[in-house]
This record gives C-alpha cells, sequence and structure tokens, in this order.
C-alpha cells in the first residue's frame, strides 16, 4: 500500500504553506529520517522527514508551490518495489487552502456613521450620546494595500522608527531571528543591533530596564513573546510604568509600548492561552489597544508609538496571518480611545474587539439572513473604553450583545453591560447579554478546546435572545 | 571572559583591603587612633567639610521627620536613613553632574544627597502641595527629573532593573552618564536583581550597583535570609566586580566609589559595591526593633558613627573649634526647622488633584 506524504502543520495555527524546495526526487530511497523537502511559512521555514521507508514515487506538488492546505498529499511513498502509479494519493489534486476561509468578514467597508438616532423621549433618560465616526480615519476611495496583521505591525514599528531616534524595541528574539511570530522581519537589518536589542528569558527584568529607559524619555518598544510571560513582568508594567506618573506629581512620565500576542491560539494549554485585556482594563495611568484589523493595528500601534503613556497593545496569534486593506502611506494614524461602527444595523448592537470580532461579524452575517441587522462596534481600545460610540447605538438598537474571548468574571464584557446600564438603562428592551470564553482555564484538547472559546452559533444566540426571537 | 574572570578577582582583593580598615577600626576604637591603617583615602578640610554638613543635613532631617511622624504629621510609613548617610554623600562626591540617582522606599537621604530642596521633600512627608510629588507620592515615592533623582520605589527591587535602564538610555545615548542603583542586603535577593545583572554585563551599561548592606531586611538579618552574606561577591557568576567597603567612612566610600563610576563611565560595564552599614532606627517608625540588642546599636554609634568620624578628625586634623561646629549646626537647624515650618502650613494638595497625573495629554500630531 503507497503512503501519502501530507502537507505538515509547523504550529497549530498553520492552515497553508509554500511547498519551497524538495530535496529527494523521484525514484530516490528514502529512510525514515530522512529530510525530503523545505516547506515555509510567512513565520518560518522548517524540514520535512520522512517517517516511512521506500521510495519516492511521486511529487504531487512541486517546488515553489504556494498556498498548499496543511494535510494535503504532497508526494507518495512506495513500498517494498510497489508501482509508483498505484499510488492512491497520485489521482487527488493539489488543494491551495481556500482564501476566502482564511478571511474573516470584510468590516472596513461599513465604516459609515450609523443614521441619526430617534431623539431621546422623556427628560428622566440621558441626552442622546454621540457616536465617533471613523470614516475620517480611513477616507472612502483611499489607496490601500492588503496586508497581514504581522506585516501592518512591523511597518508601524518601521515608520515610527524612522520618524524618531528614541524608538527602540526590545524583546526576547526580536532581533536575529526576526521575530518569534516574525512581527519584527527585517527591523534588526535597517535599524542595527542598539535599536533592535535580543534580550535573555527574563521578562522580569528587560521590563524594568525598558520603564527605567522610558523614564529618562526614550521610546521602548517591548515585545513579550506572549502576554502570558508579561506575567513575570507584571509589577514594572503596572507599579513602575503605570503609577509613576502620578506618585511623581506629573513629572515622570513613561511614554513604553508593551506589545505581543494575547489570548487564546489554538491547542497550546492553560499557561498560554489567557487573555489579560481585563486585567490591564483595570489599572489607571494604562492605555490598552486590542485591534481586529491589520489597518486598526498600523493606526493604532503608530499612535501608541507616539503616545507620551504607557501602552498595553495586545495582538492576537491567530489574526498575524489574516490579511486586510490597509491604506497606504506612513501617515495613517488611528487615534486610541474611538471605537468604530464597521458594520451598521439597526436590531441589535453587537460589541467586540480583537479576535472577539470574528464571531461578532460572523454573527451578524449570519444574523442578517435571518432578517435581524445587528450594529457591530469594535471597541479597539479598551481603556480608555468609547463608551459613547456603544451607548449611541444602544440608543437607537435598544438590545446589545457584548462578546469577548477572555472570561466572564469581571471581564470586559461585563464592564459593557454595566456601563450601558449605568447610562442607557430606559434604552433597553431587554438585558444585556455577553458571551465569553468559558469560565475554566483553557483545555488543551481539540474537542474541549471549541467548547472553551465563543463561537458565532453562541452570539447568533445570544442576539436572538436579546430581540426574542 | 577570562578577562572578566580576572577582573572579578581583582575585585574580590580589593574588597578584602576594603574590608581591613573597618575591622581595624572596630577592633582600635577607643583605644586610640585607627590612622596607621594603609589604604584609607584622605579627605581636604574643604571635603571634609562638606561631608559633614551634608551628612549632618541628612541627620537632623530624619530626626526631624521622626518627630513629625510622632506629631502625627507625617502618615503611612517612613523609613529614616538615620546611620547610612556616609553611603549616599560619598558616593554623590565621585559623582558628576548629571549621573542618576535611584533607589527604594529608605530615599530621604539620597534626595537631599541629589540637591533636592528640604522643604519639598518634608512637604511631601507630610502630604501638602509644596512636596516633591505634590503630595501624591509620599515617603516612598519622590522625584526630580531636574536632579537627576529617579525614585523613591516602594516595591522592593524594583529599583534595581529600573537603574540598570537609567544605565541602558545612558548607553543607548551614549552620553557618558553613569547610573547608580541603591538596594539593601535584602533586596539583593530578588530573582530580578540577577537578571539586571546579567542584562547589565551583557551590554555593558553603565550601572554602579550600590548595596546598602544595614545587616537587616526589615526584622530579619542578612545571616538567616543570605546564603553568601558577602554582598560584593553577588556579581561574580556574571564576571562583574565588587567590592566591600566601609560605609560607615565617607573617604573609604568615595574612593570604592571613584573607582566603580569610572569602571562604568568608561565602557567596561556595571560595578558592584557592598556598603557596610548599619540603620540606628527601625525598618519603618513602627518597628521596635526587637530582632537586635540595644548593646549593638549602641556600639555602632558610639564607635562607627559616620558624622562623628568625620567631626573627629576636623576636629583633630583641621583644628576645627566648637565655635565653627556650633555654627555648621545652626545653619543646618535653622534649614530643617524652615522644612518642618513649610511642611505643617502648606495647604493639602486641592481636591482637583485626586484627577491629574493619570496620563499625559499626546502632543497633536
Amino acid at each position: 500500500m503507497p503512503i501519502d506524504i501530507l502537507m505538515p502543520a509547523l504550529s497549530p495555527t498553520m492552515e497553508q504553506g509554500k511547498l519551497a524546495k524538495w530535496l529527494k526526487a523521484e525514484g530516490d530511497k528514502i529512510k525514515a529520517g530522512d529530510i525530503i523537502a523545505e516547506i515555509e511559512t510567512d513565520k518560518a521555514t522548517m524540514e520535512v522527514e520522512a517517517v516511512d521507508e521506500g521510495v519516492l514515487a511521486k511529487i504531487l506538488v512541486a517546488d515553489g508551490t504556494d498556498n498548499v492546505a496543511v494535510n494535503t498529499p504532497i508526494g507518495v511513498i512506495a513500498v517494498d518495489g510497489e508501482d509508483a502509479s498505484a499510488a492512491s494519493g497520485a489521482a487527488k489534486a493539489v488543494a491551495p487552502a481556500p482564501k476566502a476561509a482564511e478571511k474573516p468578514a470584510e468590516p472596513e467597508k461599513a465604516a459609515e456613521a450609523p443614521a441619526s438616532p430617534a431623539p431621546a423621549a422623556a427628560a428622566s433618560v440621558p441626552a442622546q450620546a454621540k457616536s465617533y465616526d471613523a470614516s475620517s480615519e480611513f477616507p472612502a476611495g483611499a489607496e490601500v494595500v492588503s496586508m497581514t496583521m504581522r506585516e501592518a505591525l512591523r511597518d508601524a514599528m518601521a515608520e515610527e522608527m524612522r520618524r524618531d531616534a528614541d524608538v527602540f524595541v526590545m524583546g526576547e528574539e526580536v532581533a536575529e531571528y526576526q521575530g518569534a511570530y516574525k512581527v519584527t522581519q527585517g527591523l534588526l537589518q535597517e535599524f542595527g543591533a542598539r535599536r533592535v536589542i535580543d534580550t535573555p528569558i527574563t521578562e522580569h527584568g528587560f521590563a524594568g530596564i525598558g520603564v527605567g529607559a522610558a523614564l529618562t524619555g526614550l521610546k521602548p518598544i517591548v515585545e513579550f513573546m506572549t502576554f502570558n510571560f508579561a506575567m513575570q513582568a507584571i509589577d514594572h508594567i503596572i507599579n513602575s510604568a503605570a503609577k509613576t506618573l502620578y506618585m511623581s506629581g506629573g513629572q515622570m512620565g513613561c511614554p513604553i509600548v508593551f506589545r505581543g500576542p494575547n489570548g487564546a491560539a489554538a491547542r497550546v494549554g492553560a499557561q498560554h492561552s489567557h487573555d489579560y485585556a481585563a486585567w490591564y482594563s483595570n489599572v489607571p495611568g494604562l492605555k490598552v489597544v486590542m485591534p481586529y484589523s491589520a489597518a486598526d493595528a498600523k493606526g493604532l500601534l503608530k499612535s501608541a508609538i507616539r503616545d507620551p503613556n504607557p501602552i498595553i497593545f495586545l495582538e492576537n496569534e491567530i489574526l498575524y496571518g489574516r490579511s486586510f486593506d490597509v491604506p497606504k502611506g506612513d501617515d495613517f494614524l488611528v487615534p486610541i480611545g474611538k471605537a468604530k461602527v464597521v458594520r451598521p444595523g439597526s436590531d441589535v448592537t453587537i460589541v467586540s474587539f480583537g479576535i472577539g470580532m470574528t464571531y461578532a461579524l460572523g454573527a451578524a452575517e449570519a444574523l442578517s439572513k435571518e432578517g435581524i441587522e445587528a450594529e457591530v462596534i469594535d471597541l479597539r481600545t479598551i481603556r480608555p473604553m468609547d463608551i459613547e460610540t456603544v451607548i449611541a447605538s444602544v440608543q437607537k438598537t435598544n438590545r446589545c450583545v457584548a462578546v469577548e474571548e477572555g472570561f466572564p468574571q469581571s471581564g470586559i464584557t461585563a464592564e459593557i453591560g454595566m456601563k450601558i446600564m449605568e447610562a442607557a438603562f430606559d434604552y433597553l428592551d431587554a438585558p444585556v447579554a455577553r458571551v465569553t470564553g468559558k469560565d475554566v482555564p483553557m483545555p488543551y484538547a481539540a474537542n474541549l478546546e471549541k467548547l472553551a472559546l465563543p463561537n458565532i452559533g453562541d452570539v447568533v444566540a445570544a442576539a436572538k435572545a436579546v430581540c426574542y426571537r | 571572559m577570562a578577562t572578566a574572570a580576572r577582573k572579578t578577582k581583582a575585585g574580590v582583593t580589593a574588597k578584602a583591603a576594603g574590608k581591613a580598615p573597618a575591622r581595624a577600626a572596630a577592633k582600635s576604637a577607643g583605644k586610640g587612633p585607627a590612622k596607621a591603617i594603609p589604604n584609607v583615602p584622605t579627605f581636604n578640610k574643604d571635603e571634609e567639610l562638606h561631608a559633614y554638613r551634608e551628612m549632618l543635613l541628612i541627620r537632623r532631617f530624619e530626626e526631624k521627620a521622626g518627630q513629625m511622624y510622632g506629631m502625627g504629621l507625617i502618615g503611612g510609613f517612613c523609613h529614616l536613613y538615620i546611620g547610612q548617610e556616609a553611603v549616599v554623600i560619598g558616593m554623590q562626591m565621585a559623582s558628576k553632574d548629571g549621573d542618576q540617582v535611584i533607589t527604594g522606599y529608605r530615599d530621604h537621604g539620597h534626595m537631599l544627597a541629589c540637591g533636592m530642596e528640604s522643604r519639598g521633600v518634608m512637604a511631601e512627608l507630610t502630604g501638602r502641595r509644596g512636596g516633591y510629588s505634590r503630595g501624591k507620592g509620599g515617603s516612598m515615592h519622590m522625584f526630580s527629573r531636574e536632579k537627576n533623582f529617579y525614585g523613591g520605589h516602594g516595591i522592593v527591587g524594583a529599583q534595581v532593573s529600573l537603574g540598570a535602564g537609567l544605565g541602558f538610555a545612558n548607553w543607548y545615548r551614549q552620553d557618558g552618564r553613569v547610573s547608580m542603583a541603591y538596594f539593601g542586603d535584602g533586596a539583593a535577593n530578588q530573582g530580578q536583581v540577577y537578571e539586571s545583572f546579567n542584562m547589565a554585563q551583557l551590554w555593558k551599561l553603565p550601572v554602579v550597583f550600590v548595596i546598602e548592606n544595614n545587616r537587616y531586611a526589615m526584622g530579619t538579618s542578612v545571616n538567616r535570609a543570605s546564603a553568601q552574606t558577602d554582598f560584593s561577591r553577588r556579581g561574580v557568576s556574571f564576571g562583574i566586580p565588587g567590592e566591600q567597603v566601609d560605609g560607615m567612612d565617607v573617604r573609604a566610600v568615595r574612593e570604592a566609589a571613584s573607582r566603580a563610576i569610572e569602571h562604568a563611565r568608561t565602557g567596561k560595564g556595571p560595578y558592584i559595591l557592598e556598603m557596610q552599614t548599619y540603620r540606628y532606627r527601625g525598618h519603618s517608625m513602627s518597628d521596635p526593633a526587637k530582632y537586635r540588642s540595644k548593646d549593638e546599636v549602641q556600639r555602632m554609634r558610639e564607635e562607627h558613627d559616620p558624622i562623628e568620624q568625620v567631626r573627629g578628625r576636623l576636629t583633630r586634623e583641621h583644628k576645627l573649634g566648637e565655635d565653627e561646629f556650633k555654627a555648621i549646626d545652626a545653619k543646618i537647624r535653622e534649614i530643617v526647622n524652615d522644612a518642618a515650618e513649610f511642611a505643617t502650613h502648606d495647604p493639602e494638595p486641592d481636591v482637583s488633584e485626586l484627577y491629574t497625573d493619570i496620563l499625559l495629554e499626546p502632543a497633536q500630531a
């Protein structure tokens, strides 16, 4: 029985890659452990080792083929003098990963301000809240380029480093290795080792060094390989960075950006999956940013680097490889502290941020098919929170579902619900609903992990519930 | 690495030399002058006078702060520097304008040594608007960008990484400045200290780590908390040279400080100075200090007091008369009384200050 060689995954989140090179030719003998090919993703290059012995009977995917989906047969090994042509995989077509599936719904197109809400009825209800109009950030007809979240973040850092010699990047594997997730790719080559600094694996120490440098006026970008590891450094983030301005009576600003992937990736277990948005959201003296689209990531990171305050910039590993339209040029800024209405609607408001937007937007699409038009708001910044934009929407729709991947207790959605109750109680036709990650440490098993995270169905169900449908 | 290892050895040798006078002084105290000891640097009259005035200012200031705490004018925590004055004064005598200082919560002495105003420090202790942090920091949290004093930190050991960060900034800017990060024998056991040692030596950051070994981390003596009680050796595995210094003798402090600062300033990386010192008062105002005997404290005060040592030399070697001492003392009392007066009558911060200084406004792009 011939054996298919399948396209391997380099990481749990990899969905496709490039078959860079075959190191064996058809007819070559292969022993288990032989390096038979090289594959590439935008993050890394890896060698493919044979696990079986035999003869490389057939190459199904040629050198240099892009977008080869994980688990696609790329070759066939014939065992014990089998006829290569009988190889089962030979008939199968090469299936590049479907691009559309990779890409979430396009939120960018719906940047129009919501229609004017109806005037407030009674004197006891709050005045109409004003929604932030994000259309000027990203004007219709602006020249755009499609890029991944990863590239957008890199460009933001590179542009700001060109603009200001006080900006530098430090963290584990940011320089020589080009970034553990390749977000700092090329920065060492352009800016040199004084401005792109590999640190030892000592988060507490290098966070403190970053904060100390920031107190003198330098503008460090401290990359954490993941925010899970920033737990080692959280004393410096909170006690040293966030509080010093206040404790010094306004003398000691701390212009620093702490950034890196946050929250669940895929199958990495409880210690590498924590969403810290709610933790940092709790601390005065910090600003907390959590973008969903590459355009917002770029514009917000540039604003964060220019901001004179300590910024927590929460990225997401799963979003790194996704592509979005980003305005061209190096002067695109997105203001910190402003939400964005990414899809107008009249029946229910769905609020989320970061990767939670994938569920919010997916649900909005599904709901639309059932005649429910959801207005979807991307908070983009967690602290300070643009609750005005949310309230303005709720005053129009009278219903709200808040969505996050983090834990339910004391979460961001809990805060959103409370703020709506304080400011727009009289507008509500149903209690605010929330969809969150489950109240459990992240399990490893694929089925349990899936259950632990929110999904589009949960959001659809919550939206229907608040619409009494 | 071989060079670094050799440097460490040199440091250890220097340490031994530095330690000798302390022992000798202890033995010979009361028996006669300990001046015959080699390697103790000498001060000229101006230097002695400067050290005397500066140390006395700290002493009197701290005594006044203790009184005001007792009167209820100062709240919360208040950690006095009495007994340790020679450390920060000797260090400052070897530093240059622009060099940065950062320390923990026992910080009043460091601020005065950096040239910060007594009024502003005392008014911060009383939580008034004229304080360095406008009343929002308190005893443990004061800063002066103008005087390059970076706090004032309440988390034990945090100032070591932050101080390495100040050194990093000097390295990044190549501006020839040196950062001095002070911490105690208690903080010396914190993990981040060693993370910072590693990076400081790896990148050759211009930092002097000043370990003020006052023998007690709150109520725990060095022997009960530290497997290696020779703190000058705490950088050995990183190849950072270190010395033990008689931290009660301002001359020995300045001498060692000059060596350490020169090492850091000339691009050779960090340097560790273990200052063997002693605090006369409790850890904080509420500490009854039952973990040590009254005799021990009394002996340190009588035999090693840093201010009395200078006073003795000024009397014996520079023939300073009682009237001259009285004039100096009067001048210092006037400064301290003025600060106390100011700090007592200065108003509390305006209630609007509750919501200021949380975030800075970004510059308009």
